[in-house]
């Protein structure tokens, strides 16, 4: 491009030098500002978040597709190679469980009865939806993940997540087809557990380490490493009696859990609707009870 | 050289190049690639991007895309809101006004240029990720992190570079 006129030219670069180095202040400007609102929780933040997520979660999942075919095919070759092994463990795993069935038998059988004799009224209402994950955190500040549900297969703040073996975290922000799970090693996250076998409750806290560790442990507790631990369900936010994972180190300041979850291989997360309003409610609009629209898959 | 209508639409579809292609890098970042730990030590693409492109084209790379690049980052990751923008504009800022010196140099000159950028970069942006959550985070990955982001930075700009041959070669 040529300059037409001189005189103009002469009058338009600076004035184009200053508007953009106004712009760039001006943006600069903006990013502090929504940095303060954000650390306010601000609910205007939450909703650029959900919308721009909503909005980029189709491309993220068209993304991801490939990824997780590619995926499958080499773990496929690699379940191949290990058949015999994974056979002969299989038929041992096999028998162990069937006697744990007649145990199950057994002890539902008591439970009924005596829940019976007590007007013990049951906590049935469990419903859970399946997500795939569509994004991982890509940082170091944060551990969450995306899903491809949302509030419109009735994903709530708060709700559980749990992937294969265990509790992985917990429902932080819900848009209309995607939703982020804060996973239970996230320096944010604080999940209310207990003990299995003694029934003694605390905090599991993450500190972005692979393993979280246990606070607000009842004083003189001897905890030995392996101990399993559940959710309690206290604060209302989870079922009780997720496993969530076991003690792995027990030192003078912290008491680590390695979560039962294998953060390597997720794929998919099932988010559990446990029927009632979690501690995370107050941001949120009043929740609506959605049936999920598309079948239950697990 | 204006010409047509449908040529104007071309020209504009290719000037669209660097901020496509720096956005699908974005997507890259977070995507979950079966790579043990890859979630968490994911190379800052954004970095590389905002770099290459403030120095060579910062005319199809204007501040507003690159506050939207980061703003994006931010809300994929789940990372507090506005902290990948500042990062990315102050990035930007430094490059547009330093590019003279490495405009038309050889690549290990660039190189060089982005192994300083980065981990201030990965700094100010860890500094203001803590201001932002309220307290001290843990840099234990940041160093992984780094060091993936310098060693891909040569495979980044060789996209970069082709991209812009394809593309941007104005006739």
């Amino acid at each position: 491009m040529k300059p037409r006129d001189g005189s103009i030219m002469r009058y338009a670069a600076p004035l184009k030098a200053a508007a953009q180095r106004f712009a760039f202040l001006l943006l600069i400007g903006t990013t502090v500002g929504l940095i303060m609102l954000g650390k306010a929780d601000t609910i205007v933040v939450d909703q650029l978040r959900t919308t721009v997520t909503d909005a980029f979660a189709p491309v993220l999942a068209a993304l991801a597709q490939p990824i997780a075919t590619v995926n499958r095919a080499i773990l496929d070759v690699h379940s191949l190679l290990n058949l015999r092994a994974e056979n002969a463990r299989l038929r041992a795993e096999n028998a162990r469980l069937l006697q744990w069935e007649q145990v199950a038998r057994e002890l539902a059988a008591q439970n009924q009865a005596l829940g019976a004799q007590l007007h013990f009224v049951p906590h049935d209402d469990v419903r859970s939806v399946t997500g795939r994950i569509i994004a991982d955190s890509g940082g170091s500040f944060v551990r969450s993940l995306l899903l491809d549900i949302g509030a419109r297969d009735g994903v709530a703040r708060g709700q559980a997540a749990v992937a294969g073996d265990g509790l992985i975290g917990r429902v932080a922000e819900v848009g209309d087809i995607s939703s982020r799970v804060l996973l239970i090693t996230d320096l944010n996250s604080r999940i209310p557990v207990m003990i299995e076998s003694t029934r003694d409750h605390a905090i599991l806290a993450g500190d972005n380490s692979d393993q979280p560790k246990l606070m607000y442990l009842p004083p003189n507790l001897a905890l030995k490493p392996g101990e399993r631990i559940v959710t309690s369900g206290d604060g209302g936010a989870f079922p009780p009696g997720l496993p969530v994972g076991v003690v792995s180190a027990v030192s003078e300041n912290a008491v680590r859990v390695t979560p039962f979850a294998d953060w390597s291989r997720l794929e998919f997360v099932r988010i559990i609707d446990y029927g009632l309003k979690g501690i995370l409610d107050p941001i949120d609009p009043p929740p609506t009870p959605v049936r999920a629209k598309r079948p239950t898959k697990s | 050289m204006r010409g047509g209508l449908f040529q104007q639409i071309d020209r504009g579809a290719r000037h669209l190049f660097p901020f496509a292609f720096s956005t699908l890098l974005v997507l890259l970042g977070v995507l979950p690639l079966p790579i043990p730990g890859y979630g968490i030590m994911a190379p800052a693409f954004g970095v590389m991007a905002v770099y290459y492109w403030a120095i060579h084209r910062p005319d199809l790379m204007p501040a507003v895309a690159v506050f939207a690049l980061g703003l994006l980052q931010d809300v994929l990751t789940g990372g507090p809101t506005g902290v990948n923008a500042l990062v990315l504009l102050l990035v930007y800022g430094v490059m547009r006004n330093q590019r003279r010196p490495f405009l038309g140099k050889p690549f290990p000159v660039m190189w060089i240029g982005f192994v300083i950028v980065a981990p201030c970069a990965l700094a100010v942006q860890w500094l203001v990720a803590s201001v932002a959550l309220d307290r001290l985070i843990p840099p234990a990955s940041a160093g992984p992190e780094l060091l993936l982001t310098i060693a891909l930075y040569p495979c980044v700009t060789w996209l970069f570079v082709t991209g812009q041959r394809a593309f941007l070669r104005e006739p």
